[in-house]
């Protein structure tokens, strides 16, 4: 099925050669930071994650929202997602793989990276994170692979392949919980410090994830002629929305704990992401517009999406710039806010606040394009394999 | 023929997969052992303390083997920057401590700064002249439950049996999930090459290179050879640092704490801090 990558029109290729563009300079900038060192980043001793990791905890999101098509295709038999839940499968082969190229592009000694291997740490969350993404990997390539062959060949998939469908699912929803587990389990750092991330990462990957599928059905309804169907994405749409009012549902009730209790330390990160944290005379609030930004891109895409569902019209452009909105607004909130509003206070009660570096933005942007790339080609093998079948 | 192929295969790959995985099993297999070993010799003591919960609040178990531990008298500091300026420098000397001037990529091991962000969880309002005027010494504080330990995903940093947090530079993969881990801010990675940035040489410890985690070790190199920690040598003339084991009765530094009134940093996360603070 490979081959089916080497065929395409010109807009195909002009795509993917915009794309590597991006992937080369991501690459240059890489070479840099692997002959100096991390300081070539924005991150310091006191502010020592940064962009990759933010952007690593957001996409191991986008990897499990792959759930809310493969779930209800699977266990409640929702026929309409049948075309879908191949999207959702390589949508997280590709999330997991910038995932791990984030890991990679963190750590200030790549070349050890198989010490994780080599002295397993149970105790560790990074150990078992490690784990739980390895294995929702393995078993989307499995099942992706396995049952798109079996539909080129017009045979049902074999019996044994449903064994690591099911597997997936709880999978899915582990490659996230893990992931809040490292922030949520360290002591001292109050913001991350809450039973509530994991149900939180987990509300905001059920709306990004999907979000992303409908711009990526929509894009190819346009260019390659593949249609999803009215009803798959109106039915998404829902599921977008109940996921999105979930998160905010949970970000709110950091608010009241954080104010309510009227605890510093449960304040500090969410009057520095939405109103400035002042101290010592100086405000710290770098991050106050890309917040609010995020609020407002959030209900305004909830907003028009319960007005297409009111009036029961739906609009492709809509219902795309709705999608657009909300998985900008989760990715301005678990992207960029949760991870650097979490370290702005440091151990020692000192502000320090972040600017990722040009270097730093090339490598990020550079390992987004892979993804895409990666997008790209595997929707282009399934597209194909459908013209294919339909032929 | 095609069969026995295809069965030669399936047990090729098994074999394989087999070979390629055993390692991990094995450590997996192996690491909980060496791990409920120790834990039977912490049960070992935990299970009497269980057995009688009214314990009072705060009273430890009864402690087992060496836990070492350090004293700062800031009394003897007070009004003597140049006292703490020369236990800095000579755990700096000693250990090969780069001098990067610039807060983003600086390294410390052991340091001074103000009491209210050494002791962030007291209050520092109306607080005294003395505490205002003063800066104070950190460092690692060796935790008895350390953070850092737990966190590390490859062992790279580790308790040894006589309480300190040690290091292997070598194994270190520099996520720096250890300075999440930490809530003293005690560690610090080599953002660039820390090598051009060490004054003076001290070949009897390794510099380290970039892209690992390093941070105070209690001077286990120097104790080894029965010497004091770097820190406490350079000011030992007014006995404000004291050093040794806190699970000995009879120990100096067990004297000083059943005497003076000590304090540690951010009692409430369960760290249990080695280090203790006379203010």
């Amino acid at each position: 099925m490979i081959e089916k990558v080497f065929k395409g029109n010109s807009r195909y290729w002009m795509w993917l050669a915009f794309l590597s563009a991006f992937v080369a300079v991501g690459a240059i900038c890489y070479i840099r930071q692997y002959l100096f060192g991390l300081g070539l980043t924005g991150m310091g001793r006191d502010l020592s994650w940064g962009l990759y990791i933010s952007q690593f905890t957001f996409l191991v999101g986008v990897a499990a929202g792959g759930l809310m098509l493969v779930l209800p295709y699977y266990i409640h038999n929702y026929k309409v997602f049948g075309r879908l839940t191949i999207l959702g499968e390589f949508l997280a082969i590709s999330a997991i793989v910038m995932c791990l190229m984030f890991i990679m592009a963190d750590i200030g000694q790549p070349l050890r990276g198989l010490n994780m291997m080599l002295h397993p740490t149970p105790n560790s969350m990074l150990f078992w994170d490690m784990v739980v993404l390895l294995g929702y990997l393995g078993l989307n390539v499995i099942c992706a692979w396995v049952i798109l062959t079996a539909e080129r060949k017009q045979v049902k998939p074999p019996k044994w392949v449903y064994f690591f469908v099911y597997l997936s699912i709880p999978f899915a929803v582990s490659i996230h919980t893990v992931t809040a587990m490292l922030y949520c389990g360290l002591p001292g750092r109050h913001f991350w410090l809450s039973a509530i991330t994991a149900p939180r990462f987990l509300a905001s990957a059920f709306a990004a994830g999907p979000a992303l599928i409908v711009i990526a059905c929509l894009v190819m309804k346009r260019v390659a002629n593949f249609d999803a169907g009215k009803e798959a994405i109106s039915k998404l749409t829902t599921i977008i929305m109940y996921a999105a009012l979930i998160n905010a549902f949970f970000v709110l009730l950091e608010f009241f704990v954080g104010y309510y209790s009227n605890i510093p330390g449960h304040k500090h990160s969410l009057e520095y992401l939405f109103f400035g944290l002042e101290h010592h005379g100086v405000v710290y609030n770098n991050l106050v517009p890309f917040m609010w930004s995020s609020v407002l891109l959030c209900f305004g895409g909830l907003g028009l999406f319960a007005y297409m569902k009111i009036k029961k019209v739906q609009t492709d452009l809509w219902v795309g710039i709705g999608c657009a909105m909300i998985f900008t607004a989760l990715w301005l909130d678990k992207g960029l806010g949760f991870v650097l509003g979490g370290l702005v206070v440091n151990p020692l009660h000192e502000i320090v606040e972040y600017y990722p570096t040009a270097n730093e933005v090339g490598i990020t942007l550079g390992i987004w394009a892979t993804g895409f790339l990666l997008v790209t080609l595997m929707y282009k093998i399934a597209v194909d394999v459908e013209h294919e079948v339909e032929a | 023929m095609d069969k026995q192929r295809r069965k030669f295969l399936k047990v090729a790959g098994a074999t394989a997969l087999a070979g390629i995985s055993a390692p991990a099993v094995v450590k997996l297999t192996s690491s909980p052992a060496i791990a409920s070993s120790e834990h039977g010799a912490a049960t070992g003591h935990e299970a009497p303390a269980d057995a009688h919960k009214a314990v009072p609040h705060g009273v430890e178990e009864a402690p087992k083997g060496v836990r070492l531990g350090l004293v700062v008298d800031m009394r003897k500091f007070y009004g003597k920057p140049e006292l703490l300026d020369k236990a800095i420098a000579a755990c700096n000397k000693v250990h090969n401590v780069p001098q990067i001037d610039n807060k983003k990529s600086e390294i410390k091991w052991v340091w001074k700064a103000p009491f209210e962000n050494v002791f962030p969880e007291h209050s520092s309002s109306h607080s005294s002249k003395i505490r205002k005027e003063n800066d104070f010494l950190v460092m690692c504080n060796h935790c008895d439950e350390p953070p850092c330990v737990r966190v590390c995903p490859t062992q790279a940093t580790y308790r040894l049996p006589n309480g300190i947090v040690a290091m292997d530079f070598h194994r270190c993969i520099g996520c720096r999930f250890c300075m999440m881990g930490c809530p003293y801010g005690a560690r610090s990675f080599n953002w660039e090459n820390p090598r051009p940035y060490i004054k003076e040489y001290n070949p009897d410890f390794p510099s380290r290179m970039r892209g690992v985690v390093e941070k105070c070790n209690f001077c286990g190199e120097r104790i080894a050879l029965g010497k004091e920690p770097a820190c406490l040598e350079a000011v030992k003339e007014s006995g404000a640092i004291v050093f040794g084991d806190l699970n000995d009765p009879g120990s100096e530094i067990r004297e000083v704490l059943d005497k003076e009134n000590t304090i540690q940093r951010k009692p409430s996360l369960g760290t249990k801090p080695s280090v203790f603070y006379i203010v």
